[in-house]
């Protein structure tokens, strides 16, 4: 099955590249205005709180589980939702308890007992110190993994390619983090190890256009960067299109099936996974052009480091053989 | 038939280890058996974390005020016995806002107290005033100690507690000590809600046992008596284990305390057949305690656990060889915990929790049950498109697929790695995206196919053309989860540590195994049969 033709015509990219920019910058306002506005939902993990876990025997008795919590002083904060199923439940406080023998699932076992028989499948608590512990955890992992990676291009392919390439990055965990403040998801540990997924999937993709311009410049007569872009980034269409379908469907499925659990996690990386394919082409590409990149720059420079290692190679040569 | 290579051998080879090493896994750790032995030696297994087969995972902290009031505590105790033992005269031993005072009444035996001072009582600031008669002391603990005696509370708490829970008989619980000031508990394969109270009724226990003496003088003020006014007397009330009404009056410095205890056992009383913990002091604990009841017969002696007074028998006679009981009305179980408790240590301070998960074994199960489907149908799906989309060389591509799954299970039985639930979404995701470097490989064919190069060309030259953009690719996304490994907590390293082994197995399953598969049966690739081979139609432009 093929269903890139090879022989299909270059696509005029960068023609677009100020439209499409335009797209993009309206989707990253769009979504700082999100986060400013409605914010992200940080769950217990970075807030702090309580979540019970509640399975009843049947349909969850939701109601009446609220109105047994509202006249409770100690939890009449509790917001309570269907989680995965109708008959399952949680419930979730901002409160914390620091004492080890008496718990949240003790006294709710006592408070809900008129609601009806159930039992309780999961208590997750983490105390302020924590939440606020694991929140700089986080940014520091953010930080730490971009700058890794910036490093990385640079080492690998000029600063250029390496500004672009962690541009497209930005633009791709802000779009992210706006889904996740549109919808309101909980965010929690799997979500911050969803992000990272995105940086590092993101990136991928950029680094495979950025390897093809790379060889494009090399192989490709013209001397504008946009047509050799236009030419490097339809080659690569194909496969981009593909691997991008294949890590969807994967994605998809643990979103389906994976759980409850799961589902913020698997939400971001679908988000993730059509952002970061669509910044690779139409994101990443076009700043390496607004950045002034020199292709007759970058092959004097190629041309230098080759001639270079030729010298090396020849000197080596001679010293092997005694010539020196 | 065909070119054995070492690239094919190596693959065959990696997929046998694969197979081989994961197999111990795979038959035992996903049927949720939350009763495995470690004895059981049938090979190296993967642990399945706790929020897959369920169990009670905790962070804790030390109550690190009481860890100095307890220290505190323990100088002055210390300092009773030495004044005692040098036959001193002295008056008003008190604890009293965190320093331990007393009065030396003959400034002649000045030397002899700053002797022992200076030698026993290392690291504690010692200040001295005059008073009408004699000299006043005030002991304090030092900046240097103060820091000491807080880790102490922390490395104690972490032994003790593991002390405990290994007594118990529980499945391989885990306690460390997690950073400078934390101590994480986890304990697998928890089925009940009594077991976990049990659990968290055993590690919160304090075990701070005392041996008091009633102070008879005002003992019969006890109940007249506030708090506050005890304290000047340098006395505590405590209430009676049986009767909460009923208060003793109790000097506060103690006359020894849990640290010279070297067992406890459950034991039957000789008359009434209740139960009741025996325990066995140290040398000096013996010493100090049949001094002490030789010189206070008549006067009574209180047992205080955790500030419950448990009993307090008049002493009748010197108690020597340091054998003593305490009774009360012990329940068998409560008395064997008890017993359990005393046996592993007291806490220097009580603890409490930071963070708390805790996961019944019916939520671990489906959340065994619900990645699983995801990773089945994800892998049936991407497998399925290879093939449609690739024909043969999608075969060979998910050849290397299935090995590099084999191979992450088996690397993770070997390093005893901990498979999470984010762990088992990283698994997923390398499913998706292990078979990226055979598309980029067989994209880079297919096109060298059509400019016309001849299948071996093709082959070669399509490997080396992919073969930076793949290495670029895997270096990035390992960098984001190597950075991930060491940021984050738990269930999400178990996230980086799938996806790290993934990526490096799919460059040795994906690159070197599938180029060894097409140099070994390169023969038998029909130059006319590119559809079946590779998913192209033959063209006009192709030679």
């Amino acid at each position: 099955m093929e269903v890139f033709k090879h022989d299909k015509a270059i696509v005029g990219f960068m023609k677009n590249a100020k439209k499409v920019g335009m797209f993009s910058a309206f989707m990253i306002i769009a979504s700082l205005l999100l986060l400013m506005t409605k914010g992200l939902n940080y769950g217990i993990d970075f807030a702090g709180g309580t979540i019970v876990q509640v399975q009843y025997e049947g349909k969850a008795p939701i109601e009446k589980v609220r109105d047994t919590l509202a006249q409770n002083r100690a939890y009449n904060g509790a917001t309570v939702t269907f989680f995965g199923s109708e008959s399952e439940i949680a419930i979730r406080t901002k409160s914390t308890s620091k004492a080890v023998d008496v718990d949240v699932s003790d006294d709710m076992r006592e408070i809900l007992a008129p609601t009806g028989s159930f039992k309780i499948r999961g208590v997750d608590m983490v105390g302020p110190s924590v939440g606020e512990e694991l929140r700089t955890k986080g940014l520091l992992a953010m930080v730490f993994s971009i700058l890794g990676i910036l490093v990385y291009i640079s080492f690998r392919f000029e600063w250029r390619f390496a500004v672009a390439s962690v541009m497209a990055l930005m633009h791709d965990v802000t779009i992210a983090l706006g889904a996740l403040a549109l919808f309101q998801i909980d965010v929690n540990l799997p979500i911050l190890a969803a992000i990272l997924t995105i940086l590092g999937y993101s990136l991928n993709d950029t680094v495979i256009v950025f390897d093809r311009i790379r060889e494009g410049i090399r192989t490709i007569k013209s001397t504008h960067l946009d047509a050799i872009i236009d030419e490097s980034v339809t080659r690569t269409l194909s496969r981009t299109t593909l691997t991008s379908l294949t890590t969807f469907f994967v994605v998809l499925t643990l979103y389906l099936f994976g759980g409850e659990v799961l589902r913020g996690f698997s939400f971001t990386l679908l988000v993730g996974v059509v952002v970061g394919t669509y910044s690779s082409i139409f994101v990443a590409s076009p700043i390496l052009m607004w950045l002034n990149f020199s292709v007759a720059g970058f092959r004097e420079n190629e041309a230098a480091k080759s001639k270079r290692e030729k010298e090396r190679e020849k000197q080596r040569a001679m010293y092997e053989q005694g010539t020196m | 038939m065909g070119n054995l290579n070492y690239r094919v051998v190596v693959f065959f080879f990696a997929f046998i280890f694969g197979i081989v090493f994961s197999i111990p896994s795979l038959t035992q750790s996903f049927s949720n058996d939350t009763n495995q032995t470690k004895s059981d030696s049938s090979g190296k297994k993967i642990t399945l974390g706790l929020d897959l087969q369920g169990g009670l995972h905790m962070l804790l902290s030390v109550k690190k005020e009481i860890a100095l009031e307890s220290k505190l505590k323990s100088i002055g105790t210390s300092v009773k016995y030495m004044l005692e033992k040098e036959d001193l005269v002295f008056d008003n031993l008190k604890i009293d806002n965190s320093q331990v005072t007393f009065e030396l009444l003959d400034n002649d035996d000045l030397p002899k107290v700053d002797k022992f001072l200076v030698e026993d009582f290392k690291n504690v600031t010692v200040t001295k005033s005059k008073i009408s008669e004699g000299t006043g002391y005030a002991l304090s603990l030092s900046e240097a100690l103060k820091k000491e005696t807080e880790e102490t509370a922390i490395n104690q708490a972490v032994d003790t507690i593991r002390n405990r829970l290994n007594d118990t008989g529980l499945a391989e619980p885990t306690v460390a000590k997690q950073g400078t000031d934390k101590i994480l508990v986890e304990v697998p394969g928890v089925k009940t809600a009594e077991q976990e109270q049990h659990i968290r009724m055993l590690i919160s226990k304090p075990a701070h046992l005392q041996m008091m003496s009633v102070d008879e003088d005002r003992a019969n003020r006890v109940y007249s008596m506030t708090e506050e006014e005890a304290r000047q007397y340098g006395d505590v009330i405590f209430p009676d284990v049986d009767n909460k009404e009923q208060k003793y009056l109790l000097y506060s410095v103690p006359i020894l305390d849990g640290s010279m205890l070297t067992d406890a056992k459950v034991g039957h009383n000789q008359k009434t057949n209740r139960p009741e913990i025996d325990f066995t002091l140290n040398a000096q604990g013996s010493k100090i305690f049949g001094d002490f009841t030789e010189h206070n017969v008549g006067k009574r002696m209180a047992v205080v656990l955790d500030n419950v007074v448990y009993t307090a028998p008049v002493i009748q006679t010197r108690i020597g060889g340091g054998r003593v009981q305490i009774t009360g009305n012990f329940k068998e179980k409560e008395a064997a915990d008890i017993a359990i408790i005393l046996r592993s240590g007291s806490l220097l301070a009580p603890v409490q929790v930071e963070e708390k998960r805790s996961v019944g074994p019916s939520l671990g199960a489906d959340n065994i049950k619900a990645s699983s489907i995801a990773l089945a149908v994800g892998f049936f799906l991407v497998i399925l498109f290879m093939v449609a989309y690739y024909g043969m060389a999608g075969v060979i591509a998910n050849f290397a697929l299935i090995a590099n799954l084999f191979l992450i299970l088996a690397v993770m039985s070997l390093a005893g790695a901990t498979l999470t639930l984010p762990g088992m979404a990283g698994i997923v995701l390398t499913v998706g995206m292990a078979v990226d470097a055979n598309v980029i490989i067989n994209e880079r064919i297919r096109e060298l196919l059509h400019q016309g190069s001849s299948i071996t060309k093709a082959i070669e030259q399509g490997y080396n053309n992919a073969f930076t953009a793949i290495w670029d690719a895997n270096v990035t996304t390992l960098i984001a989860s190597v950075v991930l490994y060491f940021y984050g907590t738990g269930p999400i390293k178990g996230f980086a540590i799938t996806i790290s082994i993934g990526i490096l197995a799919s460059m040795l399953t994906a690159i070197l195994g599938t180029h060894g598969i097409y140099q070994w049966i390169l023969p038998k690739i029909d130059k006319n049969k590119l559809g079946f081979w590779f998913g192209i139609k033959k063209e006009k432009g192709a030679k």
